[in-house]
């Protein structure tokens, strides 16, 4: 196995996750409810929904986040390599699978497993499998 | 059935911060560059490790904070406490994680940092998100049938 050591941020990345884990906390504990980003924006396109502004200000925090970072410093390298064609298979994926499975990287990758929720400990191994194999068929096997 | 007070300028702004402070997490920790969500994907390439580091330090701060959560029956604003009550590990669990592993390594975003990309006025991942939220309509559609 081949480390990229010059990419490497394990503390930025650590800290990070614990800002992660901190906005988690912060949801659950104070509004009593999972900081799953699906299942926030799932609930306001389901027929019959009634309006939710707590899911709006969310949403909207996690927009005007990299704005107001910039306030302060500049933001570091964000890159999407994918074409056009691969973000909207990606992205329609992702919309489907993520309301199938019931969560996402933080409501299951996050939240489930920070309350040990076996159904979310089963859940991000598998798209953490998927993930990874995905990858490697695409970069290895295609040579996209 | 909702809360009244759900919808409380208080409980906005706790969103409202939650989100800011979620985000800054997702671009401090790197979460919010998809290059470097497929580098830790790629195993078999140079692969870059710190993501793990993400689910880590996240999961270090949860488990504190979901046990206390889950003793509690009202929140710290009155709130009714919504933790998942399911437990079933079922095909939909299963099938739905794994294509959403798929969906992840083909552009390396997730539903969070697509938001951040919105932020940042990129013009693929409004086309991301887009496509995305067509998907969970469609999905919510077919859901209801």
């Amino acid at each position: 196995m081949l480390i990229d050591w010059n990419n490497f941020t394990p503390w930025a990345s650590l800290v990070g996750g614990m800002l992660i884990g901190i906005a988690a906390s912060l949801f659950i504990l104070f509004n009593g409810r999972i900081a799953g980003v699906s299942g926030i924006i799932g609930g306001l396109i389901k027929p019959n929904h009634y309006f939710e502004g707590w899911r709006i200000a969310f949403i909207a925090g996690l927009i005007i986040s990299p704005i107001i970072w910039q306030l302060f410093k500049p933001l570091p390298a964000i890159q999407v390599d994918a074409s056009y064609g691969l973000l909207i298979a990606a992205g329609l994926i992702v919309g489907i699978s993520t309301r199938l499975g019931s969560g996402c990287t933080s409501g299951h990758g996050v939240c489930g497993i920070s309350r040990l929720s076996l159904r979310s400990i089963i859940a991000t191994l598998a798209f953490m499998g998927a993930g990874f194999i995905t990858v490697y068929v695409i970069r290895h096997t295609l040579g996209i | 059935m909702e809360n009244k007070h759900d919808s409380s300028y208080t409980t906005l702004a706790f969103s409202l911060f939650a989100g800011i402070i979620f985000g800054f997490g997702l671009i401090l920790a790197g979460m919010a560059n998809p290059a470097k969500v497929l580098a830790f994907l790629d195993l078999a390439g140079a692969w870059d490790p710190s993501l793990a580091f993400v689910m880590g330090g996240a999961i270090l701060v949860g488990l504190i904070t979901f046990t206390m959560a889950k003793k509690r029956s009202l929140s710290l604003l009155g709130l009714q406490m919504r933790l998942p009550t399911s437990t079933k590990i079922d095909k939909r669990l299963v099938l739905g994680s794994l294509i959403f592993g798929i969906g992840w390594g083909l552009a390396g975003i997730c539903p969070g940092p697509a938001f951040v990309l919105l932020g940042i006025g990129s013009l693929k991942g409004i086309v991301f998100i887009v496509a995305m939220l067509v998907g969970m309509w469609l999905f919510a559609r077919w859901d209801n049938r």
